[in-house]
């Protein structure tokens, strides 16, 4: 087994509440709010799949889908 | 079953403030339940009343949404007549020990096997931010402008003392510790007590300048630490966090069935 591989952040937008908890928490800096205070994937490339942000999110928002899934 | 599948998404995005600290209850919880591979049909949540409370209208089990402070009274009557059922009761800390204080105790000393998840925000978030029993002293509140004067329970040693077999205490920073708690509280035989200090953004932290959800939870990391870490040691001030009591106790139902047995032998 080797690192899990993000395949997808999924953020349900209609969900989110913009509290900043998964952004201010992420340990790769990956997730940002944007102009309406929604959380989004700014930088997919860096999340290692920690999933903590998923873990957290009050508003069980976000689902981050790896590889293996 | 993924987590989402014990949702009533219908009723989502949920009522809770943003950053509201109940939601990663509801979130931790429902990855305890998802781990422990529970069938819907074999869970009751049961609540009172406040913030907290509306946790059970949004879980797709059997939910009871009662009257406030009375959840664990249900909650009884219902383990009675079904043992073989998982008993959840989600309370604020109100809820659980101002106007739920007798019920609380009592439930422990029986050990009755039900899973007590105490969501601790140290206010009264939905009728505006009056002062709780976990509030604490010198903190600020609506109703106490100019500082609280009562003091705090201690939420473990309350429930140590009051008999409960298993009492653990964690944090909404502390996620996944709280998932792997909530899984053994409810694995366990007996009356079972979480603590969880969970955060409201809305009242609490505004009154007391804890900032918004993300610091207050930043904060849960700084003044926690592992049961008797070197940490605690060299700072009593910390809040211990992990398992106090896990232990074996004979069973309220159980014990109850004992009784029956005997009653109808003896006939
Ligand atoms: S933690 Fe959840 S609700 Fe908060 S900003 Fe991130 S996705 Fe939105
Ligand atoms: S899984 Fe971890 S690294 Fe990826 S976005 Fe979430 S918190 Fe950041
Ligand atoms: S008032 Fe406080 S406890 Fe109630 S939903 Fe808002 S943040 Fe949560």
């Amino acid at each position: 087994m080797g690192k899990p591989k993000l395949k997808k952040l999924h953020i349900r937008q209609e969900w989110c509440k913009g509290c900043g908890i998964c952004v201010h928490f992420c340990p790769e800096k990956v997730l940002e709010l944007d102009d309406k205070d929604k959380a989004f994937a700014a930088r997919p490339q860096d999340c290692i799949c920690c999933k903590l942000c998923e873990l957290r999110c009050p508003d069980l928002a976000i689902d981050v889908e790896t590889e293996d899934e | 079953m993924a987590i989402k599948d014990y949702l009533r998404e219908r009723f989502f995005p949920h009522m809770w403030c943003p950053g509201c600290g109940h939601g990663t209850v509801l979130n931790s919880m429902l990855r305890a339940i998802e781990n422990l591979a529970l069938e819907k049909n074999d869970v009751v949540m049961v609540s009172g009343i406040g913030c907290s409370a509306r946790i059970s209208g949004y879980v797709d089990f059997h939910t009871l949404h009662t009257i406030h402070g009375r959840a664990l009274a249900f909650a009884t009557g219902v383990k009675m007549s079904r043992p073989d059922l998982n008993l959840i009761v989600p309370m604020g800390d109100g809820d659980a020990l101002a106007i739920g204080g007798n019920h609380f105790i009592h439930a422990a000393r029986r050990n009755i096997d039900i899973t007590a998840i105490i969501m601790n925000n140290r206010i009264y978030g939905m009728t505006g931010g009056q002062f709780s029993p976990l509030t604490g002293y010198g903190k600020l509140a609506t109703t106490s402008p100019y500082t609280n004067i009562d003091h705090a329970f201690d939420t473990v040693s309350l429930a140590i003392a009051a008999g409960a077999s298993f009492v653990a205490r964690t944090t909404t920073y502390h996620a996944k510790q709280m998932t792997d708690i909530i899984q053994k509280a409810i694995q366990h035989k007996g009356f079972s007590v979480v603590e969880v200090l969970t955060q409201c953004p809305t009242y609490f932290g505004r009154k007391n300048k804890e900032g918004g959800a993300a610091e207050m939870m930043e904060n849960y990391k700084n003044i926690t630490t592992p049961i008797g870490s070197k940490a605690s040691r060299e700072n009593p001030d910390l809040i211990e966090r992990g398992i106090f009591v896990e232990k074996e106790m004979p069973e309220y139902c159980s014990e109850y069935n004992k009784i029956i047995q005997k009653a109808v032998k003896g006939k």
